[in-house]
């Protein structure tokens, strides 16, 4: 009986493959041929598309920052200071100028960021992360993330970061990965120095403020350090820590 | 009482000589040095550097390098069904690496798969290849290692379950499975041809991914011609034009694919780009190999006898009405997330997507490359012969399982295409275990 239905299954499996299928729907323009645009699809269908990624998960928004950063994560996830399988996997073959290149096209995107989560939590917990980003805590020795990450948080070319217009997921999954280790930079890495200071109240509390900041128009990160950075970086270009 | 506790230690005594002379019987050490054929290039005169040349054709550094760690100095996690190998230091260092070893060790560990002692090494080491290694060539190998900077990290155990955790065992194995052996030259074939065949069976080891292996691991090349299953990928035979067999294509076509991860757009090789665990292959080593030696083994290749591959792999039955609602559905899908870039009839858009109409590595019987290429899409290795390669980007996180099963389905039946259906469990497979 297995046999029949099996034989039945092949003959209209036959039959069905010289069947003609139609008219094909209209499609929308793809990116020229050789171009970035058309290579970084690769990227786009976790980083959104031209990598500006919704706010709402766990994928950064990968357009806009900058280019150094960028490089530098794609780096970290070949030698195993970030882990994530899917970036390692690939990016391992691939060759640094490769790497740069593609880190430089979406570090010159230059796109609208949605509107940002609203706050879940209390006013007392908004009012401690907007402390901590603006001015730290000088007790606990955290400096406040504007002294690196920028005066507006958009980050400083080439190497540092912006902190808007991520998800409080993505957010707290990085400081919770730097404080577990599992998430690494070049050393000396004072990311990891400043987290090992934070305590998890703080961590939550930094991340909510963050993710619920509106970005301005312009959201270009800095092009320099208005102060030296107060902590020694391996991932900023040693000629940039002394503005 | 004092004659039974005699009785009984010359019966012990007895056993263990007995069980000495059996692991002597069935792993008779071998000492041939064996014979190269030549290369024909202008080869390297320093030895090191000839070393240097043959250990990455050898590939060592892949799996004796850690991700971001010191350059041979081991611990990178191989895992397998019988559990995950470490591999070991093979930096100079005295205390942790292979510092004290002698050349003559290097040799045997590489010829008779045994360590210094006489510990039998797992064939994960892939000596059943490197058995044919000259010594002289060995020699050369194991002068460059020692030039190499010596790092002193230990060697990680591995974790394998039981019974393969018993290193002992490995005796039984090696008496079923492993000889042994030199290259033989064969004198009515070109000198180009021999040393494509010494190459490629010895130093490239790529029978150890593209020849099934039985359940004990071993390769069982005569029983069973198809390729074999490597991290989930399946590593598609060399003995069959329909899978990775190059008996087809022009000898330069094979030296560009081998060098640059790539084959141009001549058929049959047309647009074939190597992916998984090949990338690996072709970024860490065939790229960096002269390309007189990847000639002959192109001459080689080519010259493979065909065999059929088996037809009768990983068919998943599927109702009629089943398939024919997933043809629907899976034609919807390729027009929607497939046919921008690989065109409406699966004639693709080269470089950047291949065709998919006749591509074999769409309609093979085992349908894991196709299903692991639509979940976790991926780069060819970036070369200097493809600096800037186009890649496949994931449908993981876009499609379920059931999608992906149908559009596959349809992609491996349309357009004169002959894959069998593709299972939304096959899919569901492949979404767990390691990536590459």
């Amino acid at each position: 009986m297995k046999l029949v239905a099996l034989t039945a299954a092949f003959v209209t499996w036959a039959a069905l493959i010289d069947r003609a299928w139609g008219e094909a729907p209209s499609l929308p323009a793809s990116p020229p041929l050789d171009s970035m645009a058309h290579r970084v699809t690769v990227c786009t269908p976790c980083h959104g598309k031209e990598g500006r990624a919704t706010n709402d998960g766990y994928y950064p928004r990968i357009a806009g920052k900058p280019a150094g950063y960028l490089y530098n994560q794609l780096i970290n996830f070949r030698e195993g200071r970030r882990h994530n399988a899917m970036m390692t996997y690939l990016t391992q073959f691939q060759r640094p100028e490769y790497l740069q290149e593609i880190s430089e096209f979406f570090a010159s995107q230059e796109l609208p960021y949605p509107a940002p989560q609203p706050a879940t939590v209390d006013s007392s917990v908004l009012d401690r992360g907007r402390g901590l980003a603006a001015q730290g805590d000088p007790q606990q020795d955290i400096p406040a993330c504007s002294s690196c990450h920028g005066t507006r948080l958009l980050g400083v070319a080439p190497a540092v970061p912006g902190l808007l217009g991520l998800s409080r997921d993505y957010l707290a999954a990085q400081l919770g990965a730097w404080r577990g280790g599992t998430r690494r930079a070049q050393p000396p890495d004072c990311m990891a120095e400043i987290v090992s200071r934070m305590s998890v109240a703080d961590l939550t509390a930094v991340t909510a403020w963050l993710a619920a900041q509106p970005l301005p128009p312009d959201a270009a990160p800095e092009q320099s350090f208005e102060r030296r950075p107060p902590l020694e970086c391996g991932s900023i270009p040693t000629a940039q820590r002394t503005p | 009482m004092r004659w039974r506790q005699g009785i009984l230690a010359v019966v012990v005594a007895v056993l263990v000589v007995a069980g000495l002379i059996a692991v002597r019987l069935l792993n008779p050490p071998d000492y041939q040095i064996g014979e190269a054929p030549p290369p024909l290039h202008a080869a390297p005169v320093d030895t090191i550097e000839r070393g240097r040349e043959l250990v990455v054709l050898a590939d060592c550094r892949s799996c004796h390098t850690d991700r971001g760690g010191a350059a041979f100095a081991g611990g990178n996690s191989i895992p397998t069904p019988f559990g995950t190998f470490y591999s070991p230091n093979i930096t100079p260092d005295p205390q942790t690496g292979i510092g004290r070893w002698s050349a003559e060790d290097f040799w045997r560990a590489l010829h008779n798969g045994k360590a210094p002692g006489g510990s039998p090494l797992y064939p994960a080491f892939p000596y059943t290849n490197y058995t044919k290694i000259t010594r002289r060539d060995a020699d050369a190998m194991f002068a460059y290692l020692r030039t190499i900077p010596a790092v002193r990290k230990p060697d990680r155990s591995h974790e394998l379950s039981f019974p393969y955790s018993q290193r002992w065992l490995l005796v039984g194995w090696r008496a079923l499975f492993f000889r042994p052996g030199v290259y033989r030259p064969d004198s009515s074939r070109s000198a180009e041809w021999n040393r494509g065949a010494y190459l490629t069976q010895g130093f490239a080891h790529c029978s150890a991914c593209h020849e099934a292996r039985n359940a004990l691991g071993a390769m069982q090349s005569k029983d069973n011609p198809s390729g074999g299953l490597v991290l989930n990928w399946y590593a598609p035979a060399l003995t069959n034009v329909t899978e990775a067999g190059v008996q087809r294509w022009s000898e330069a076509d094979i030296v560009e694919f081998l060098k640059t991860g790539k084959a141009s757009g001549n058929a049959p090789a047309h647009y074939t780009s190597a992916l998984g665990p090949m990338a690996e292959v072709v970024y860490e080593s065939l790229q960096h190999v002269n390309e007189g030696e990847l000639h002959a083994m192109a001459v080689y290749l080519k010259s493979l006898p065909e065999i059929p591959a088996p037809t009768d792999l990983g068919i998943s039955y599927i109702t009629p009405a089943r398939l024919l609602a997933m043809l629907d559905e899976g034609r919807s899908l390729y027009m929607d997330h497939c046919a921008k870039c690989h065109g409406d009839e699966g004639d693709g858009r080269p470089p950047a997507a291949p065709p998919l109409a006749g591509n074999r590595a769409v309609q093979m019987a085992r349908a894991n490359d196709a299903i692991r290429i639509v979940l976790y899409g991926g780069f060819p290795p970036g070369t200097e012969g493809n600096p800037r390669p186009f890649g496949m980007p994931p449908f993981y996180p876009t499609l379920q399982s059931e999608q992906i099963a149908s559009v596959l389905t349809y992609v491996r039946s349309s357009w004169g295409n002959t894959g069998h259906p593709v299972s939304p469990e096959e899919v569901e497979k492949s979404r767990t275990g390691p990536l590459w």
